[in-house]
């Protein structure tokens, strides 16, 4: 195979065509999307349930779509070169490749059902990433955090979406009717709402469930680029925008927007500063900039929609770039540390660069699609009807502290004195330096010249979440207006606070104190809760003896059915034994004769000797009421029976009475209330008449449809054929059960499991 | 368990109970019978050989390690269940041909269907008899 010798980065590079031409294709489809033709397919799924894939490509999720496949195409190529000495990277490309793919059914899809199924993918998938380094314990944890935190959500999220179609009465968003009126008059109004924001908050890592995105720092660097910065905590984003030409005229949909979309991004600006680690400050720099965007979205005025457009895309390009800058610096120097790194540009001028260029945008500096997402959005909040002030500072509190976090990610550490590092700098690999310069001067070209690269495109999505925002135009200079006054106060502030950081940063122990009672505790605790729960509530259940095993199923069998059989009994009281035939009383007696017998015993093998005339004696009853196949069946499975007892006995030790006078009272007591419950069923089972439609169906239909005359076997192997699939399968996991305690040897110690290889260990 | 009736039954009931199993497997569509009844008395034959002869005899007879029988039936199922989809039919639709063949009858998906329970059944009795017998 020509594939085979080549060098590892060689193929990774050829598997970024795959994105890289999917991009193509969707970039062909922007001049259709402008002129407002829709590209629609379907593809029937489960018809009956309105379960289908359909896609829909309009300006919104052309955005996305172009974002996934772009972005992923860089990162394919940086995460072949990352992580080319890890064995494991076909794995990784297959988790990536199945993460794109669902991510790009999110946004594609354009009936619900599918779109909530690509969306757990992308949950399961991003699970699978975070925990690539699977033998790292804090990994494992994370990830299990990460999919638990959006899982939980996801679940809401189902419940929400169903209640929303039921509301709307299809399960396709483009047919709904925009402006809510139909949600308006749902009775569960209220839970909706709640149910689809919880989907979105905790997906797009929104306070009070922000906790999980940087923990899932633990990711490899491409994937923390790709998932949690560019893509996947986007989607929660994306469903508010997608929704909101529904949701977002219904009473309260956008103060909390705008209220837990505000806190967010506050909190994040604010827990960003307080970090060291490279990588956390940009998942709490994301964090920040996700709840900017769900502020945005909460505004909802036309301005601030544009506005949260422009800045999405901004972000991603820098947040990318800037997280592939810091997989690079972890590379070339061993540490993510920003206090010790310092002065890297002369040994890393590539990375430098991009950091440089990524930083500009992401401070809002002119000439950076940063700059002109960040004027839209002062200018929205300068205009919002309600709280201008308020959210105009908010805004402006963010975008010093992105300011300073700017100087820091593109100056401090590539041009200030004071570098501790242990190994001597170096630059990455070409592979890696690729995406970040990429996606940076993608930056500066849409900053510089927006009206001819991005402005269409985004002024279609922005019309797609709502329509009084078409139109978009965007400008490099807006000339002397308040917005620019207010861009040079976040500058200049920005800078001061830089130079006050070192300080803050060190005196952070009272927010990691603080940090004991947020709602990571919380998950801590419950997590914590559940688990000691559940290894007690098992250590009681689980009591290692099969006779308590035994009791336990029977007991809480009977006492289910006990509990509402007097409410039956009140309607049929009377039974009587008229017609019963002398050979049926004949061999009645033979039965409870044998159940005697047995209990009276004097050894295991005549125990079970006498046990099989009881099951043959009730297989005579079988034949006798016209159950041949059944009848045919418990002849067999008894004989069987005794057989593999047979077999066992003989191994036992001999028989011991060593149970107490009480245990047998206790044994008594449960057998026959065993047999009173089972007699009681069955008087009441006959009381019913015992026609219904589906055995006339079965009857009829049997040989008909399915040219079989006996009625027992066209519906085990016909009409219910899948529960008898069910049934052998179970039946064959029952035999290797019955292999492996037969391969059992116990006091024996089971192998030693091998540690797993763990891949290139990681200094901080 | 080695003794001379058994030993001379066995030569004498093998064969009629592989039979007695096949007919009921195939008659089983129309008649009492059905590839779980015909598995259980195809086990018991094997069985009975067992028993007079150890698990190796048992096991010589059988010609395959009764995890095969499960491998095999089980996908025999499922593969019947899978047939009809390629000719625009649903997911374990019957399909039936319209010739007979003696004995057998009417060929049809559900056949093999029920030929696979036959096999799965076969292979795990044999399986927990054989693996508790030859625990020594």
């Amino acid at each position: 195979m020509l594939l085979r010798r080549m060098p590892v980065q060689w193929r990774t590079t050829l598997l970024a065509f795959v994105p890289l031409s999917l991009f193509a294709w969707f970039a062909s489809r922007i001049p259709d999307v402008l002129e407002d033709v829709a590209h629609q397919e379907a593809y029937p799924w489960v018809n009956g349930l309105g379960f289908d894939f359909v896609f829909r490509l309009d300006g919104l999720a052309l955005l996305f779509a172009l974002l996934i496949t772009g972005i992923g195409s860089l990162i394919v190529l940086y995460g072949g070169t990352y992580l080319k000495r890890h064995l494991g990277l076909p794995r990784f490309f297959t988790f990536l490749f199945i993460f794109m793919g669902a991510m790009l059914g999110v946004v594609l899809s354009d009936n619900i059902f599918a779109l909530f199924v690509f969306w757990e993918l992308t949950s399961l998938s991003s699970y699978l990433l975070i925990g690539y380094r699977h033998g790292h314990q804090p990994t494992r944890k994370a990830a299990l955090q990460a999919l638990l935190v959006t899982g939980t959500g996801g679940l809401a999220l189902m419940a929400g979406l169903i209640l929303a179609t039921t509301a709307q009465g299809s399960p396709v968003i483009s047919q709904w009717v925009p402006g809510g009126e139909a949600l308006l008059s749902s009775p569960y109004l209220v839970p909706m709402m709640v149910l689809v924001l919880l989907g979105a908050f905790t997906k797009s890592a929104q306070w009070p469930f922000h906790f999980w995105l940087p923990n899932a720092m633990a990711a490899p660097t491409p994937v923390s680029a790709y998932l949690h910065s560019a893509t996947m905590v986007k989607a929660g984003v994306y469903l508010l925008a997608r929704l909101s030409p529904h949701f977002g005229a219904l009473p309260g949909w956008k103060e909390t927007l705008m209220g837990f979309g505000g806190i967010t991004m506050l909190l994040g600006a604010l827990w960003a500063l307080l970090q060291t680690d490279l990588k956390k400050i940009l998942a709490y720099t994301t964090i920040s900039a996700l709840g900017l965007l769900v502020m945005a979205l909460g505004m909802g005025t036309p301005l601030a929609v544009q506005g949260a457009m422009v800045f999405l895309v901004a972000h991603a390009c820098y947040k990318g770039a800037l997280f592939m800058v810091a997989g690079n610096v972890d590379h070339g120097t061993g540490s993510r540390d920003v206090e010790r790194l310092g002065r890297l540009f002369r040994a890393m001028p590539w990375t430098g660069t991009a950091a440089v260029l990524a930083a500009f945008s992401m401070a809002g500096f002119p000439l950076f699609l940063g700059f002109i997402g960040k004027e839209l959005l002062f200018e929205a909040t300068l205009h919002h009807p309600l709280a201008a002030a308020l959210v105009t500072l908010a805004l402006l509190a963010t975008s010093v502290a992105f300011v300073s976090l700017a100087v820091l990610l593109g100056g401090k550490i590539f041009f200030w004195p004071r570098g501790r590092v242990a190994i001597k700098p170096h630059e990455a690999y070409p592979g890696m330096r690729v995406g970040p310069l990429l996606l940076a001067v993608i930056g500066l070209v849409t900053g510089i010249a927006p009206a001819l690269t991005v402005q269409g495109l985004l002024g279609k999505a922005a019309e797609a979440v709502m329509p009084a925002a078409a139109g978009m135009e965007l400008h490099l200079w807006h000339g002397f207006t308040p917005v620019l006054g207010l861009s040079l106060i976040a500058t200049v502030a920005g800078i001061v606070l830089f130079r006050s950081a070192p300080r803050i940063r060190r005196g952070r122990g009272w927010a990691l104190k603080a940090g004991r009672f947020g709602p990571e505790a919380l998950y801590d605790g419950s997590w914590q809760g559940i688990t000691t729960f559940s290894t007690r509530f098992s250590a009681f259940i689980q009591s290692g003896h099969l006779r308590y095993y035994i009791m336990t199923i029977l007991v809480t069998l009977f006492v289910l059915v006990l509990v509402p059989i007097p409410y039956y009994m009140l309607f049929h009281p009377h039974h009587t034994f008229a017609g019963v035939d002398p050979y049926e009383w004949l061999l009645m007696l033979v039965v409870a004769a044998a159940v005697v017998a047995t209990i009276a015993a004097p050894d295991r093998l005549m125990a079970i000797a006498i046990l099989g005339v009881v099951g043959y004696g009730v297989a005579i009853f079988f034949a006798i009421y016209g159950g041949t196949d059944m009848a045919m069946t418990q002849f067999l499975v008894e004989t069987l029976t005794l057989i593999v007892f047979v077999y066992v006995l003989w191994k036992l030790p001999n028989y011991v009475t060593f149970t107490t006078f009480w245990t047998r009272v206790r044994d008594i007591a449960i057998a026959i209330t065993g047999g009173v419950v089972m007699t009681t069923i069955i008087l009441l089972v006959t009381d019913y008449p015992l026609v219904s439609e589906l055995k006339l169906y079965y009857a009829e239909n049997s040989y008909l449809l399915a040219k079989g005359r006996n009625v027992v076997n066209v519906i085990l192997v016909d009409f219910r054929a899948l529960d008898t699939l069910g049934e052998i399968t179970v039946l064959s996991i029952a035999g290797l059960g019955v292999l492996a305690l037969a391969k059992l040897k116990l006091g024996k110690a089971p192998a030693k499991a091998r540690p797993m290889v763990e891949p290139k260990a990681r200094k901080q | 368990m080695n003794t001379m009736i058994l030993r001379v039954a066995v030569q004498v009931l093998f064969p009629l109970l592989l039979v007695a199993s096949l007919l009921s497997l195939f008659r089983g569509h129309n008649e009492p019978g059905g590839g779980f009844i015909g598995g259980l008395v195809a086990a018991s034959a094997f069985i009975l050989v067992t028993l007079s002869g150890g698990v190796e005899e048992g096991q010589r007879r059988l010609g395959f390690d009764p995890l095969k029988f499960i491998g095999a039936g089980l996908s025999m199922a499922f593969i019947a269940a899978l047939i009809p989809v390629p000719f625009g039919h649903t997911f374990f639709e019957a399909l039936w041909a319209d010739f007979y063949i003696p004995i057998i009858g009417k060929p049809g998906t559900p056949v093999l269907f029920d030929l696979g329970v036959y096999l799965v059944v076969i292979g795990v009795v044999c399986k927990i008899v054989f693996s508790i017998a030859n625990d020594d």
